[in-house]
């Protein structure tokens, strides 16, 4: 998980992002428990205010819950809950920028297909 | 609620206006940046606080009740500048007896602690410390006096980057064990500008900015792109400044982005703490 300070994106959205990405490749299972808010706000250096923020989104969708007095851990389902939110985002993530910067530099739809069918296989 | 009210403080130093008409109000258990130019006056309005100086008209208040020549006031606020207020041959275990006795809450064991994070050898004079080394010491005095203000000015002055992060490290790690409010005034924007929760910008002895850090960040943004469509983009806007480079240019902008159709060849980015700090108090 790394963060970029810089990045457009704001602080507390990076660190809802990382730790959906842990979820995702299994650093952090289902029910098992996250590190806290000193832990993220310490080894950023960011403000414990803005880790919370960025944890209280997981919190609000149900992908993380947390024990009073224990501490916060990832929900089971939250993988898959993960991987539909993912996948619905996938366009304007991902393939909206493409195409983009496919129409800047004068690509066309057809050329994309055969790249995607001749470089694809390989990744 | 508790906090710290500053009302009308003004401030002047011969036939110079140090501060004028200073109205902010720091609230506990917050992490502030004091940022400004050069003799913009973030030192002067901390030790007015602090009351080392005196204030030629207003009032700061702490948690309600006067704060000038008013030592339970005082007790409640820490004040860590460039000025060394210790016998220059005395010993650093010794410097921490004597702020102890100022401020009964100094937590020995904790600064000990420090002191070995940072190899910090308590056995030597104040003297023989080196400039870096003198900031430790200062740094971790300020951080184990338990007081609910804690004031640093230039905490990280001659500290290298090592020394710099575990600074970090300490202060957050403190700080979310045990709230206080911490008013950082620095010119490293850059490495501060995750850590703190509010703003306050001082230009030439005013308050420009008073807000959250959050709240300032989405006040800018730059128009990035082949110069005269960025300008006709930038039409009717609050420019704050510009630079170009051949043919492109960089158009930054206060206020909110409300721009919704962005032309091929424009990238609109937002700034950075730093970038918007420049651009507010460039004169």
């Amino acid at each position: 998980m790394y963060l970029n300070l810089n990045d457009d994106k704001p602080i507390f959205i990076q660190i809802a992002e990382g730790i959906e990405d842990a979820i995702l490749t299994d650093s952090f299972p289902e029910e098992s428990q996250i590190p806290s808010i000193t832990e993220f706000s310490v080894m950023y250096k960011i403000n414990p205010a803005t880790a919370l923020k960025g944890i209280n989104m997981l919190v609000d969708e149900k992908i993380i819950y947390k024990k009073r007095g224990v501490g916060m851990f990832v929900s089971s389902g939250a993988k898959q809950k993960l991987n539909i939110k993912r996948r619905n985002a996938f366009f304007d993530s991902y393939i909206k920028t493409m195409l983009e910067e496919a129409s800047r530099i004068g690509i066309t739809k057809e050329e994309i297909i055969k790249l995607l069918e001749e470089k694809g296989e390989q990744i | 609620m508790n906090c710290i009210e500053i009302k009308n403080v003004t401030k002047d130093f011969k036939n110079t206006r140090a501060l004028d008409n200073i109205n902010l109000k720091l609230e506990e258990n917050k992490i502030y940046g004091l940022l400004g130019r050069n003799g913009a006056g973030k030192s002067t309005l901390l030790k007015i606080i602090s009351n080392r100086i005196f204030t030629d008209s207003g009032s700061i208040t702490v948690n309600g009740k006067n704060t000038c020549e008013n030592d339970s006031s005082q007790r409640k606020i820490y004040l860590m500048n460039e000025s060394n207020l210790y016998p220059p041959k005395m010993k650093i275990k010794k410097a921490f007896q004597v702020t102890a006795s100022f401020y009964p809450d100094f937590d020995f064991e904790y600064a000990n602690k420090l002191a070995k994070l940072f190899n910090l050898n308590v056995n030597k004079q104040i003297r023989s410390l080196s400039t870096g080394y003198t900031s430790i010491f200062k740094v971790i005095t300020a951080l184990s006096v338990n007081t609910p203000y804690v004031f640093m000015d230039e905490p990280i002055l001659g500290l290298d980057a090592n020394h710099r992060e575990l600074f970090y490290k300490c202060l957050l790690e403190k700080y979310t064990d045990n709230p206080f409010c911490c008013i950082i005034s620095t010119h490293i924007i850059e490495e501060v500008a995750g850590i703190i929760e509010n703003v306050v910008i001082i230009k030439n002895g005013s308050i420009i900015r008073d807000t959250s850090c959050e709240e300032l960040l989405s006040e800018g943004y730059t128009i990035s792109g082949p110069a005269a469509l960025a300008d006709k983009l930038a039409e009717g806007k609050n420019i704050i400044g510009s630079d170009s480079i051949g043919g492109l240019k960089n158009i930054y902008i206060a206020g909110k982005n409300d721009i919704t159709e962005i032309p091929v060849g424009i990238e609109i980015v937002s700034m950075d703490l730093q970038k918007l700090f420049v651009q507010l108090t460039n004169s």
